[in-house]
């Protein structure tokens, strides 16, 4: 599928904008409606994974907010996605707990195994990899997150073997 | 210990699961399933309850278990031990000594609430006080330890300037990082005539090794409201937000869920208690950018823009959010307002130092035996912390240095271990308090990659609006990595020391003028590890990939492993004869050091 396919795809899910439309206008009652900017895209971002462009300007219209300044704040902040995420999403802590239990050793061995880098998604979309900032499981550092579990306590061996695991499941 | 607390602590069976983050990745929602079989099969089920907490702080330990009676604390519990547990403990009142977490009979300040452990010896949980204790979902677990107390006194019985009095009088200072005096910065908003005031609570926890605010508000998230509500009435505020990291669903759902509670028992929204003070609380989510932890940034990022800092003067007391006044705390701040009204400023300023009142929580981690959330008083020791709370450097390794203040703090040796922890001695020593990251770090670790660590953070975090922050980094970052790469420079130290300290004055918000903090205290504590790596290409921590060789040793069996993983075919030998490494050909992957089955590889 090339990106304005997936992209028409995406802005003819009526179900989902109905949501998010849904959500934009509880907020305009506000005293402040604009402030609720990053609300918005959190919803966005729940609902379709990242942030497609055509979202975003649905998103500049419903709110009255030129999609340039949309654009602007989506940008700044790491927590938006502007392109879709892997099939399972790696976010390895590089937190200093992490770090000083051997989190470097950890991100170069997913480097050397997936054969890519920080916001990228390997080239059969199962994973995509992003850094984290502490887990808040320091105790079992260095760690790592995949989609919603936590992996602790890693040696490069054992993440191999996590990733390994993944794999098996995705050709079930 | 208050009455109410021994009430809620005595009930018959109480056995309180750890539902913090490391317990539940630990596997501890699969004890409470077996557990209550456990209990049904002896019949024990109506005597009995089980309840959730928060973080108990010994995550290493997880899963974590309580039995009442007898205040005993499990650890490493598996569904295997629950049958023991239930039939000898709670059966037969013999505590399973195996899985028991005692340590030592004189440590038992705390033994009514936390049992005997030694971990809890030298802590005094002022702002944990409910956490581990109380069920976090729970209000009225919460009320029946004198929860909102406070707020009614305060509404009851004081006027808001009298609030502010009280909270000027027990000297808490800003737990966020800067220690600015909470009382003076309330008195300033409450100086002000503007309406509507906001009043906010920054969990933004910003510092990348640090989890404080997470757990304190997943453990007892009321104690913040609660404290956020008096703090309304005491500037007069009619609103509060509290802006947290979206990367913490369990404490957003908590929080979120304290409000709905507070909120429909009448302890938030209109007329509160009766009174005429109406308040009420929103979250906004942040969205991972630490610059948002500063608070000109933060009220940017809550006003839906680019979390840039601005100039202060005006300062948020005066002109915060939408222009209006705004008192801005931390977390651990909020959470100790409703103690001081209750047991009093005068209480409150018998703990801790001259310049420093109260406790100071610390998320303990790195080379230390016991890793979790810890709560001290001001005045105690890093040796105390490190050693008799968290039980001392593991594996026999030796201690190097200890980092507090994430990035925008400093490292410091040895010789700085007897340092009281309060504001002003941390300063003193090189480093800082900080919002409470505290990182042991052990002869294992180098310090230039340490520095370098935390410089590619703020360098990547700086927002790019002043120059000197942008770009300066980017300078110190270039000259760390080739230090790192064996490629340092003669006069590359001084000019890492003159570049930061051009930074640190030209900056216009707290992060690029603590961002060279790390390197300069590194330079300051271990410039011999900076010398080494320049003048003769040594790594002694033997981290700097580039600096170290590879060498097989007489351990080696000849299977061959090594050989097969290299990539770029550097290892020779015949099968079962010593391998050689040719260095000509090494690329210092490392591959052959991690695939090694018999340690017969070494970094040299
Ligand atoms: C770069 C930067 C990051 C910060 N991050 C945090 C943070 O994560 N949490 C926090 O409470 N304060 C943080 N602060 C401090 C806030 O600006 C502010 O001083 C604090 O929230 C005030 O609360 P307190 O007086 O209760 O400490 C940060 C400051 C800077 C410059
Ligand atoms: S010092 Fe850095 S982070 Fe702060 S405003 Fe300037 S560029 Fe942004
Ligand atoms: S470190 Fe890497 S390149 Fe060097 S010998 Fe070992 S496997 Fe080969
Ligand atoms: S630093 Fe990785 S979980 Fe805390
Ligand atoms: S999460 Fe259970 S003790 Fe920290």
């Amino acid at each position: 599928m090339t990106t304005t396919q997936a992209n028409d795809a995406i802005a003819t899910d009526d179900q989902k904008l109905a949501q998010l439309k849904e959500f934009i206008a509880q907020t305009q009652k506000d005293e402040h409606p604009d402030s609720f900017l990053i609300a918005v895209l959190h919803k966005a971002q729940e609902l379709y994974s990242y942030l497609p462009v055509p979202v975003m300007d649905e998103i500049a219209q419903e709110m009255a907010i030129p999609t340039a300044h949309i654009w602007g704040v989506a940008t700044f902040y790491h927590y938006f996605n502007l392109t879709p995420p892997g099939q399972h999403v790696i976010s390895i802590c590089l937190g200093t707990a992490c770090y000083v239990r051997g989190a470097a050793q950890i991100l170069q061995t997913l480097r050397d195994e997936l054969k890519i880098d920080m916001g990228q998604v390997t080239p059969d979309g199962l994973f995509s990899l992003q850094p984290a900032r502490c887990l808040g499981a320091c105790g079992l550092a260095p760690v790592v997150m995949i989609d919603d579990k936590i992996h602790g306590e890693l040696t490069p061996k054992k993440m191999i073997q996590i990733l390994n695991q993944y794999r098996k499941q995705a050709k079930k | 210990m208050t009455k109410e607390r021994e009430l809620a602590v005595a009930t018959t069976y109480r056995i309180i699961v750890c539902d913090g983050t490391t317990c539940i990745n630990r596997g501890s929602r699969n004890l409470i399933s077996r557990l209550r079989e456990q209990l049904e099969r002896h019949g024990l089920a109506d005597r009995s309850t089980i309840s959730l907490s928060g973080c108990l702080g010994m995550c290493d330990k997880g899963p974590i278990l309580v039995v009442n009676p007898g205040y005993t604390i499990y650890g490493n519990v598996t569904e295997a031990d629950i049958p023991e547990i239930v039939e000898e403990h709670l059966l037969h009142n013999r505590p399973v000594a195996r899985l028991a977490i005692q340590e030592d009979h004189l440590y038992n300040r705390f033994f009514r609430v936390f049992g005997d452990a030694k971990f809890f010896g030298k802590q005094m949980r002022i702002t944990l006080r409910n956490c581990g204790i109380i069920d976090p979902e729970n209000i009225d677990n919460y009320l029946s330890l004198r929860g909102y107390e406070a707020l009614a006194r305060v509404l009851t019985d004081m006027t808001p300037e009298s609030v502010v009095a009280e909270v000027e009088a027990s000297g808490l200072r800003g737990r966020g990082g800067a220690g600015f005096p909470t009382g003076m910065k309330w008195k300033f908003t409450a100086a002000q005539k503007a309406t509507p005031k906001y009043v906010i609570c920054n969990a933004d926890e910003g510092d990348p090794g640090a989890f404080m605010d997470r757990s304190a508000i997943e453990g007892d998230p009321h104690t913040v409201v609660e404290g956020m509500a008096i703090g309304g009435y005491a500037v007069g505020a009619s609103k509060g937000i509290v802006y947290i990291r979206a990367e913490y669903p369990l404490a957003i759902k908590r929080i979120t869920k304290a409000i709905e509670d507070a909120r429909a028992h009448g302890l938030l929204g209109e007329n509160i208690l009766g009174s005429s003070f109406s308040f009420d609380i929103e979250i906004r989510l942040g969205a991972g950018a630490f610059v948002c932890g500063e608070e000109t940034a933060l009220i940017h990022s809550i006003e839906g823009t680019r979390g840039m800092p601005r100039p202060r003067p005006p300062y948020p007391s005066v002109q915060g959010l939408f222009g209006l006044p705004t008192v801005i705390n931390n977390v651990e701040t909020w959470a100790n307002i409703p103690v001081i009204i209750l047991d009093g400023a005068k209480w409150f300023q018998t703990v801790g130092t001259e310049t420093s009142k109260g406790t100071k929580v610390f998320a303990l981690a790195g080379k230390v035996v016991n890793t979790g959330l810890i709560e001290v008083p001001m005045g105690t020791s890093l040796r105390e912390i490190i050693y008799d709370v968290g039980g001392g450097i593991p594996g026999g390794k030796k201690f190097k240095a200890v980092q507090t203040g994430g990035p925008s703090g400093g490292c410091l040796p040895e010789q700085y271990l007897d340092t009281p922890i309060d504001y002003e001695s941390l300063a003193k020593a090189g480093s800082i308090m900080g919002s409470g990251g505290m990182i042991v770090i052990d002869e294992d670790s180098c310090m230039v990659d340490i520095a370098k660590f935390f410089l590619e953070f703020t360098q990547n975090e700086s927002c790019g609006k002043c120059t000197p922050c942008r770009e300066g980094t980017k300078r110190m970052l270039e000259i760390l990595t080739r230090i790192t790469e064996g490629k340092g420079r003669a006069g590359d130290i001084e000019k890492l020391e003159r570049l930061g300290n051009m930074i640190k004055k030209a900056s216009l918000c707290g992060l690029g003028q603590s961002a060279p903090n790390p390197v300069l205290s590194t330079i300051k504590n271990f410039r011999e590890e900076y010398e080494e790596h320049i003048h003769q290409g040594r790594c002694r921590a033997r981290v700097c990939t580039n600096l170290v060789t590879y060498q097989i040793t007489e351990k080696c069996v000849g299977c061959g492993a090594c050989r097969k993983v290299c990539p770029v075919v550097a290892i020779s030998g015949t099968a079962k004869k010593q391998h050689v490494i040719d260095q000509d050909k090494c690329v210092k992957c490392g591959m052959c050091f991690n695939t090694c089955k018999f340690d017969a590889i070494v970094k040299v």
